[in-house]
């Protein structure tokens, strides 16, 4: 009976002993769980941190260097840009630029987007591959096939304009016209961005909110501006915050499609400071260009941020 | 018709009901119609470049400077592409190119799997203003930072003595910054929808946080890993900027910045070639969005509707 009773008590023990190492190992895990979850983000803080918070900051300190980097000049850059009339040019470009494209891009992607919802959703799938296509070829690459549709002596839509009697234009000669084929490309490579994300958010919204809308007797324009647009206002809002930023920031497809001319009046924040600061050697002047771009990306990241601490706080 | 019928039966709720049914479902057939009609639109002016580029791709020179029509090949030919194929200059690009698309993707997996599983699974001090800086660093532009980076290169090597401008793989350095912040972002919020208790209980059962990621998280995040890793190929194989500012010899570059410097000389456009070129530089993120569209679009929509 007594060895029983030991054997009892030894199996017992160590069962208790299992469970107490069960519950240090695992509160051990938890004390070190904060280590090993920083030492598991600490590449990508490094990564940023080194490679972008540090050259942000840096091209803060650049601007107020002189040319050889060797004299602080203070806003000496700034005064200097300021006197320039290519810079005013440049700024106005780019907010034209960034505003109109950003605005077309969202209409046509709205507007493709409904054509998509609209058709049998088992042809949705071919057609939606088919209109993201522009997206998927890198932009430097489908810029020059852009490029040689506005050749100035061997441009195909010339040639077809000139089977309807419409004279020669001057696609990317003409400074009115180079800014208006920049915008289009901008819009050509854009849209189906916009077209993707609107399409994901019209699948979203419950088609209860469209019978009750029918039951109503709304009309079309009703059903979108009472139903689709306020489910969509989200969306919409992020998408176009988001394209702001990227279309107010591009650069390949002015680089490659005018790099800035005809007497640089096509020029963008970035490709100005390309040219300033890589073409020219003047990495402090091209710093202070592209801070420029800081503020418009500032506001936009603000109003992004807040609706998605909003979402996230709704969630 | 409809005007004598609705006079002659006004009374018979279904008869009304049958006609606005039969007027709703023939506004349907319109709307239909349009549709199509408005998206086929969209599609020629959407397609339109790439098919230019494979037109343009298939004719020889002569017929290129000729005066015919431009829409159309009379005299279909591949040689543009057998002299870019066996130009060892073109296969240095796309050598290039496929180095180092390949790696920042690996560099990419290797430091955002890692930090998006510690940031959406294991809340430490200051995990939640991480996330959130990891999604302001997204918002920052390359055009902000090239000149910067240009400079922090020159004084590096003033330092050290160790060259970085005009070296392929300073790219692998600086590609990640494109690359890291938004495929983390997308897999926290992808990671935040698998059940906790899946890893829990691998960690009750003994496993230590390798193992949890390596054999039960890895497995069921994959969908959401590899529309992350098709985001960060695509992106590193369209990058133009960076290589343009940070490589120039002809050995150096990658396949945009190869083409447009090595076939553009001067004001001689060699248009067969660079179509040519173009295309074969498209192909590479085309095939992979033909094979994997729908993981390609989850990674694009995933940005900002699971945030």
């Amino acid at each position: 009976v007594a060895e029983e009773n030991v054997a009892v008590t030894v199996f017992q023990n160590a069962q208790a002993l299992a469970t107490v190492q069960r519950r240090s190992g695992l509160r051990r895990a938890m004390q070190r769980k904060s280590v090993i979850a920083f030492l598991m983000t600490l590449p990508l803080i490094l990564l940023v941190v080194i490679f972008v918070l540090y050259p942000a900051l840096y091209s803060l300190h650049l601007a107020t260097l002189n040319k050889s980097m060797e004299r602080f000049v203070g806003f000496g850059n700034f005064e200097f840009l300021f006197r320039r009339e290519t810079f005013w040019m440049v700024v106005k470009q780019s907010c034209i630029f960034a505003v109109t494209a950003v605005v077309f891009k969202a209409l046509f992607g709205f507007v493709i987007a409904h054509f998509v919802h609209n058709i049998p959703s088992k042809g949705q799938r071919k057609w939606r591959g088919m209109l993201l296509v522009p997206w998927v070829i890198p932009p430097a690459m489908s810029c020059l096939a852009w490029l040689w549709l506005f050749d100035p002596s061997y441009s195909a839509f010339n040639w077809l304009l000139q089977k309807v009697a419409i004279g020669p234009v001057p696609w990317t000669g003409d400074a009115a016209w180079a800014r208006c084929v920049i915008i289009l490309v901008n819009i050509w490579i854009g849209a189906p961005f916009f077209m993707i994300m609107y399409l994901a958010a019209l699948k979203s919204v419950p088609e209860q909110l469209y019978e009750a809308a029918a039951v109503d007797g709304a009309s079309w324009w009703q059903r979108t501006w009472y139903v689709t647009l306020p489910m969509m206002r989200n969306i919409i809002a992020i998408t176009v915050l988001f394209s702001l930023i990227v279309t107010f920031a591009n650069f390949d497809i002015v680089r490659i499609l005018t790099a800035g001319g005809p007497i640089d009046q096509t020029h963008i924040f970035a490709t100005w400071a390309f040219r300033v600061g890589i073409e020219s050697g003047d990495i402090p002047l091209g710093a202070s260009v592209s801070l420029f771009m800081l503020p418009i990306l500032t506001i936009a990241a603000i109003f992004i941020l807040r609706d998605i601490n909003r979402r996230g706080n709704e969630a | 018709m409809t005007a004598v019928s609705i006079s002659s039966i006004p009374s018979d709720p279904r008869a009304r009901h049958q006609r606005s049914r039969s007027s709703i479902s023939r506004d349907r057939a319109w709307a239909l119609r349009w549709s199509y009609f408005f998206l086929i639109l969209f599609a020629i002016v959407f397609l339109t470049p790439p098919v230019y580029m494979l037109i343009t791709s298939l004719k020889t020179s002569a017929e290129i400077s000729a005066a015919t029509n431009p829409w159309w090949v009379y005299a279909p030919t591949l040689d543009n592409y057998a002299a870019l194929i066996s130009s060892a200059q073109f296969l240095t690009f796309f050598r290039n190119s496929a180095v180092v698309s390949v790696l920042v993707v690996s560099i990419t997996m290797l430091i955002s799997v890692p930090a998006a599983f510690a940031l959406s699974r294991m809340r430490f001090w200051g995990s939640a203003s991480i996330a959130t800086g990891v999604f302001l660093t997204y918002l920052v532009p390359e055009t902000l930072l090239f000149l910067p980076l240009f400079k922090m290169f020159a004084v590096f090597h003033e330092y050290t003595g160790i060259e970085l401008i005009n070296r392929w793989w300073v790219l692998l350095f600086v590609y990640p910054t494109l690359t890291v912040p938004f495929c983390t972002w997308v897999m926290i919020g992808y990671f935040a929808s698998i059940p906790r208790e899946l890893d829990e209980a691998a960690l009750i059962d003994g496993a230590n946080y390798r193992q949890v990621v390596t054999r039960i998280f890895i497995p069921v995040a994959l969908p959401g890993i590899i529309a992350a890793a098709i985001f960060a190929f695509t992106v590193s194989w369209a990058q133009f900027l960076y290589p343009l500012a940070f490589t120039t010899s002809a050995d150096q570059l990658v396949l945009p910045v190869g083409i447009i410097t090595s076939l553009i000389k001067g004001d001689v456009f060699n248009w067969g070639q660079i179509m040519t070129g173009a295309l074969l530089g498209a192909a590479p993120p085309l095939v992979i969005y033909a094979f994997l569209m729908d993981y390609y679009i989850a990674g694009l929509t995933a940005g900002a509707t699971k945030g």
